[in-house]
């Protein structure tokens, strides 16, 4: 591998970068997990120092210096060899720090950032996010687009999904069915119905997938649904004949963290496969749904000496290859070590959001925290307007934020309704006029004032008499 | 406040089904007061859970009533946010725990038995010696020789890898809080380690999960560790190659949060 000291000099202070990963890293906003790995930088100067030799890089230096050997690594050859040099050459001659102003610029549309999508590889996206604030990652989030399609159409401009993350600590079809019944009245559910099961059984999650399917089959949602089960559990359902819309997989941005979860690319494209075989998507065959998160490859002690964020974006590019409906990072999940607290998090999930939507994915986000991390309900209510503003895709809606299966805190489905209202954010089209059609909500997208259960709330609720 | 509009059919109904908070109401597009303040107030136990410090003189004094004699240890954590911070400092011992441990003579035993604050001392505090309680009789019809009861304060689960190396026991059975979710600030785990040393990978453990209140009861969490441990013993091994078949009424959460 090509190694390039790089060096910066504030005042009589030379700093030295042994190569484009420790300036990467070290010019990384502060975390506890580069910390844990011994990559941050040691003093504030130092980290300031790193974001200004950063800005001065040419972009297409990535292009020739891998973070991770290409020869070590399918997740550095993914990047390489799908490259669009085309799309790249609108900011070929930029520096990082030029390429931040012109994502800023006017220049910058959502269909001149559409068209670079694919000319953008995720140490680019990575760099550019190290030293932008986050009204920038905001700001530029904001005008990127990606609209993806199932059973609905999700990412239109103005719109806003949910999952609805129905999960039961002992994956009971009838305690499930109760949280589906009131996500549903709250309007909830047009990203996903999906279920973290406990299990891995099969016979377990083939039941949960026909649960899900005939929830949706008998009052016509339009809507996809998912068991969040290993890629290898959604191929061998779909070879026993489950209904499977979407399939699952956790994703990291090394060969050697994705081998730790069970999977690498060739798998990930078996599974794809296996569900366009299916042919259950009626507006379109986006069917891959990825979950990710920073930490992810240091907890697997596949991170290379690579950053986390970098890692992160990384990630990303495994997902591009697969044309997914969904894409999250579940932030605040990895627990303190990797985020420590509500700021860290809140940088995190901009950070991820903004390097997704560059890359041109449907990016969403798990707005969440454990309970030993330094963060509460003030913080996701921050992080959540927040990402509203820049646009996110998607995010979750769990019964009163309390997820009692996986025992962490993500957005409820009355947070949804709180950012719906703030901000005029719609629903997939196709769902908001199937909630009206309900009675659930009126012409304005709001729930009506559910005097008596609605027909079919009152209806579903007899499924589980 | 009630939920507006909404009547008590079938939410109730739903309700009864998951632990799950459904049929809240609503405020506005918001929740209740009422909700609101019962959401912080589990929060506030499950924060309190973690930063909680173990009260070790009051645990040794409850596990002698069992007739158990305790070591009083420390990992290498200097404090709760080092803990949190550094999970490869709460997997090893401070230097003077480690020295008390080698200066012990004669320690072989079949089974070290370690108590770890974990992320929850108030688990530990709540359920060791009611597990404890179900679980000394049954090693006893084993006929088990069991270590003095290893204390450990800012511990996690591979702790207990340089603890059973260094008293030469056969296996190492490791009390430990868990993560405290919303609903279970006070939940205990179980790890079952074969031929304990450092080094040894989470595969290669077994676990016994959310024994707790309203989780999994003492009594069955005890029958579930004997039969565990019977098994590693008899087989020589521990972990994903052993799969719990013990004759039990409801089947063990996943350990996925290995403190």
């Amino acid at each position: 591998m090509k190694r390039v000291v790089y060096r910066h000099v504030i005042g009589a202070k030379s700093y030295v970068f042994e190569d484009l990963r420790d300036l990467m890293a070290k010019a990384t906003p502060l975390r506890s997990g580069d910390q844990l790995a011994g990559l941050a930088a040691s003093s504030a100067e130092e980290a300031v120092a790193a974001r200004m030799a950063l800005a001065e890089l040419p972009l297409k230096t990535f292009l020739s210096e891998a973070l991770i050997p290409y020869e070590a690594d399918e997740v550095t050859r993914l990047i390489i060899d799908t490259h669009d040099g085309h799309a790249f050459a609108a900011v070929a001659s930029l520096t990082v720090g030029g390429f931040r102003d012109w994502l800023l610029s006017d220049e910058a549309t959502g269909e001149t950032l559409a068209k670079l999508a694919p000319g953008i590889t995720p140490e680019m996206a990575a760099a550019v996010s190290k030293i932008m604030r986050l009204q920038d990652l905001i700001a530029v989030a904001r005008k990127c687009r990606a609209v993806t399609r199932f059973r609905n159409t999700i990412g239109l401009p103005g719109t806003m999904a949910v999952r609805l993350q129905p999960n039961h600590p002992t994956d009971d079809p009838r305690g499930i069915a109760a949280s589906i019944i009131d996500g549903l009245s709250y309007g909830c559910g047009d990203a996903v119905i999906g279920i973290n099961p406990v299990s891995d059984n099969l016979g377990v999650l083939g039941d949960l997938l026909k649960l899900i399917d005939e929830v949706i089959q008998r009052y016509a949602i339009p809507t996809q649904g998912c068991v969040l089960t290993h890629v290898t559990s959604s191929i061998e359902l779909i070879a026993r004949g489950a209904p499977v819309d979407l399939v699952f997989q956790s994703v990291a941005g090394t060969e050697a963290a994705n081998r730790s979860f069970g999977i690498d690319l060739a798998v990930l494209r078996e599974g794809y496969a296996a569900g366009l075989s299916l042919k259950r998507g009626t507006l379109g065959q986006n069917l891959m749904y990825f979950e990710t998160g920073q930490g992810s490859a240091l907890s697997a002690e596949a991170h290379h000496g690579v950053d986390q964020q970098t890692l992160e974006a990384r990630a990303y590019a495994v997902c591009r290859a697969f044309d997914p409906l969904l894409v999250n990072t579940v932030v605040g999940f990895i627990g303190p070590e990797y985020l420590y607290d509500g700021k860290q998090i809140t940088r995190a999930g901009l950070e991820d959001h903004f390097c997704g939507k560059l890359m041109g994915l449907p990016l969403g986000c798990d707005v969440c925290y454990t309970n030993h991390a330094e963060a509460d309900q003030d913080d996701m209510d921050g992080l959540l307007t927040l990402l509203a503003a820049a646009g996110v895709t998607y995010i979750m809606g769990v019964p009163g934020a309390d997820d009692v299966m996986l025992n962490y805190q993500s957005t409820s489905f009355h947070d949804q309704l709180y950012i719906r209202d703030l901000l005029g954010l719609k629903r997939a089209p196709e769902f908001e006029r199937w909630l009206q059609e309900q009675g659930l909500t009126g012409a304005d997208g709001r729930l009506l004032p559910q005097v008596g259960a609605p027909r079919l709330i009152a209806s579903l609720a007899e499924l589980v008499a | 406040m009630s939920a507006p509009g909404r009547p008590l059919d079938p939410w109730q109904r739903l309700a009864a089904l998951t632990p799950a908070r459904i049929g809240l109401g609503r405020a506005g597009s918001g929740l209740g007061t009422g909700e609101t303040l019962r959401f912080a107030l589990a929060h506030a136990q499950a924060r309190d859970a973690v930063h909680a410090a173990l009260d070790e003189a009051a645990l040794a004094s409850e596990l002698k009533k069992l007739g158990l004699d305790s070591i009083t240890l420390a990992s290498r954590a200097a404090g709760r946010a080092s803990y949190l911070l550094r999970p490869d400092l709460g997997r090893a011992l401070d230097a003077a725990s480690r020295a008390a441990l080698e200066a012990r003579a004669d320690t072989s035993c079949d089974i070290a038995l370690v108590v770890a604050d974990g992320l929850s001392a108030s688990a530990i505090a709540a359920q060791t010696a009611p597990f404890l309680a179900s679980f000394l009789p049954l090693a006893q019809h084993h006929h088990w020789s069991l270590s003095p009861a290893v204390i450990v304060s800012q511990g996690r689960v591979a702790i207990g890898d340089e603890i059973g190396a260094l008293l030469g026991a056969r296996l190492s059975l490791l009390l430990i809080g868990e993560r405290p979710g919303l609903s279970s600030p006070d939940s205990l785990g179980l790890y079952i380690t074969y031929a304990p040393r450092p080094g040894r990978r989470d595969g290669e453990r077994n676990c016994v999960s959310n024994i707790h209140g309203a989780g999994l009861s003492s009594t069955e969490a005890a029958a579930r560790a004997a039969w565990l441990i019977d098994a590693a013993l008899a087989r020589g091994l521990s972990g994903v190659a052993l799969k719990d078949e013990s004759a039990s009424a409801t089947s063990p959460r996943l350990a996925t949060d290995n403190p």
